[in-house]
C-alpha cells in the first residue's frame, strides 16, 4: 500500500487504533532530505504488508508536532499498539528505515 | 566486474565526476552511504550557483543524480569502508561487499562537527541540531543557544532571531572571524546576546534538552542557560578517516590534493569539500569533479590501457 497523509483528523484512526505498526514520517516541502527519502518510504509501503507508513506535513500539524515533541526533521516515529517504540532522526538509508520497524 | 572508476559519494563532486567520466567513456560506479545530494540537500534555496538564480538543493541533486544516470552511471547505495590497492587495480570494500576499479575518486564530503561532549548524540532531535535553517521552525518564540564563532553560526544565530524569543551566541573567542556585515546586523538584534570565551560544557535534560552549562574559559566561571534548542555550529570534518592508511591527510583530516586532485595514492583522487582548499562551494566541488574525472580518465589511458597488437614473445 501507499504512504497515507495523515492529519490530527485522522491521526488517532490511522496511527494509535491501527491494528499493525505504523511508521509515521514528520516531514516538510522544503526539507531536501525529508524529499530524498520519501522514494525510499514509497518503496518501503509498496512492498510490504507487515506495517504501514503515514506522512505528517509539520507545517500544517503543530499540535501532532508539539504532542510527538518533533525538533528536527526528518524524523520517523514508529508506533506499535498505539504506543511510540523507536524514533530516527535526519536521513538515513533504506535499511535503517527497515531496521527501526524490527526492534 | 572491474569498473573503470569508482567514485564515492553522490554529492555534487561525485556525481559531476561521474557525468565527466561517462562522457569519456569509462564506466562508474557510484557509491553513497545514503541517498545521493550530499550536504547541499539542506539548503533550501541556492543563489549563488551560476546561471542558477534559485534552485533548491533538493532540485539541483535530483537533477544531477538523474543527469548522472542517464548518462550511464551506476549508483548503489552502501557506505565505502577502505580501499585497498594492489595487482594493478584498487578494490573498494564496503560493509557488505567489495568492488574493484581502475581508478578511485574520493568525493566523501564532510559532516558536522559535534561538540564531543556528554549525550549531545542521544540529544539530537531532542533540543541538539546542526542545522538552523532546517530546525529553526521548531523553536518559534522559544529561547535558543548558537555555538561558533564562523560565518555558519553568525548566519544561524541572525536566522533564529527573527524567529526565537532570544537567542544567546556562545563563541570560545572575544571576537569573530566571520564576515563583518553579519557580525553587525548581529549586534543590532535586541534579542541577541553574545556570551564570549566560552565553552558549552554540559547538556542539561529531562525528556529533552532543558538547560545548557557555560563554562568561562578565562576564569574559569561556570553558569546555566535556560534554553530549548542548542544549534551547534563549529564547522565541518572530512569524512576520510577510513581512507587514511592509503593516502595523506592533512592535519585537520582533508586529504592532501592540489587542484588537479590527485592524492598521494597513483589512481586515487579527491574531488570537493574533503580535499584541501581555499573555498569549499557549490561551484567549486562541481569543478573538482570534472577535474577529478579528467585526470582518473587520462590516469587509467596511460597505466592500464592493454597494448595493442602487442606480439607474443
Amino acid at each position: 500500500m501507499a504512504v497515507i497523509e495523515v492529519t490530527k483528523e485522522n491521526f488517532e484512526k490511522e496511527v494509535l487504533q491501527s491494528e499493525i505498526p505504523v511508521l509515521v514520517d514528520f516531514n516538510a516541502g522544503w526539507c531536501g532530505p525529508c524529499k530524498s527519502m520519501r522514494p525510499m518510504l514509497d518503496e518501503l509501503a509498496d512492498n510490504n504488508n507487515k506495517y504501514k507508513i503515514v506522512a505528517v506535513d509539520i507545517d500544517e500539524e503543530d499540535e501532532l508536532v508539539e504532542e510527538y515533541e518533533v525538533a528536527s526533521i526528518p524524523c520517523l516515529v514508529v508506533f506499535k499498539n498505539g504506543k511510540e517504540t523507536n524514533r530516527g532522526v535526519g536521513l538515513i538509508p533504506k535499511d535503517s528505515i527497515a531496521a527501526l520497524m524490527e526492534d | 566486474m572491474v569498473y573503470d572508476i569508482i567514485i564515492i559519494g553522490a554529492g555534487p563532486a561525485g556525481m559531476t565526476a561521474a557525468i565527466y567520466a561517462r562522457r569519456a567513456a569509462k564506466s562508474v560506479l557510484v557509491l553513497e552511504a545514503l541517498n545521493y545530494g550530499g550536504q547541499i540537500l539542506n539548503t533550501p534555496d541556492i543563489e549563488n550557483y551560476p546561471a542558477r538564480a534559485h534552485i533548491s538543493g533538493y532540485d539541483f541533486s535530483t537533477t544531477l543524480y538523474e543527469q548522472a544516470k542517464e548518462l550511464g552511471a551506476q549508483f548503489i547505495f552502501e557506505k565505502a569502508v577502505g580501499i585497498k590497492d594492489g595487482n594493478g587495480k584498487k578494490t573498494v570494500v564496503t560493509a557488505k561487499n567489495s568492488y574493484e576499479a581502475k581508478a578511485v575518486i574520493l568525493a566523501t564530503g564532510s559532516a558536522n562537527r559535534k561538540l564531543g561532549i556528554i549525550d549531545e548524540e542521544k540529544l539530537l532531535g531532542k533540543g541538539v541540531s546542526y542545522c538552523a535553517t532546517c530546525d529553526g521552525n521548531f523553536y518559534r518564540q522559544k529561547v535558543v543557544a548558537v555555538v561558533g564563532g564562523g560565518n555558519t553560526a553568525i548566519e544561524d544565530a541572525l536566522y533564529l532571531s527573527n524567529l526565537a524569543k532570544k537567542v544567546y551566541l556562545i563563541h570560545r573567542r572575544d571576537s569573530f572571524r566571520g564576515e563583518e556585515t553579519g557580525v553587525n546586523r548581529l549586534i543590532a538584534k535586541d534579542n541577541v546576546e553574545f556570551i564570549f570565551n566560552s565553552n558549552v560544557t554540559r547538556l542539561i535534560y529531562d525528556k529533552r534538552l532543558s538547560a545548557i552549562e557555560v563554562t568561562n574559559k578565562i576564569d574559569g566561571s561556570v553558569k546555566t542557560l535556560e534554553i530549548n534548542g542548542l544549534f551547534v555550529a563549529v564547522g565541518r570534518v572530512p569524512e576520510n578517516q577510513n581512507f587514511a592508511e592509503l593516502i595523506k591527510l592533512n592535519d585537520a583530516g582533508y586529504v592532501q590534493a592540489g587542484e588537479d586532485c590527485h592524492t598521494s595514492c597513483a589512481g586515487i583522487f579527491a574531488a570537493g569539500d574533503n580535499r584541501t582548499k581555499a573555498l569549499r562551494q557549490l561551484v567549486t566541488a562541481a569543478a573538482d569533479g570534472a577535474m577529478a574525472a579528467t585526470e582518473a580518465v587520462k590516469y587509467i589511458n596511460n597505466n592500464c590501457a592493454r597494448p595493442k597488437n602487442r606480439k607474443e614473445d
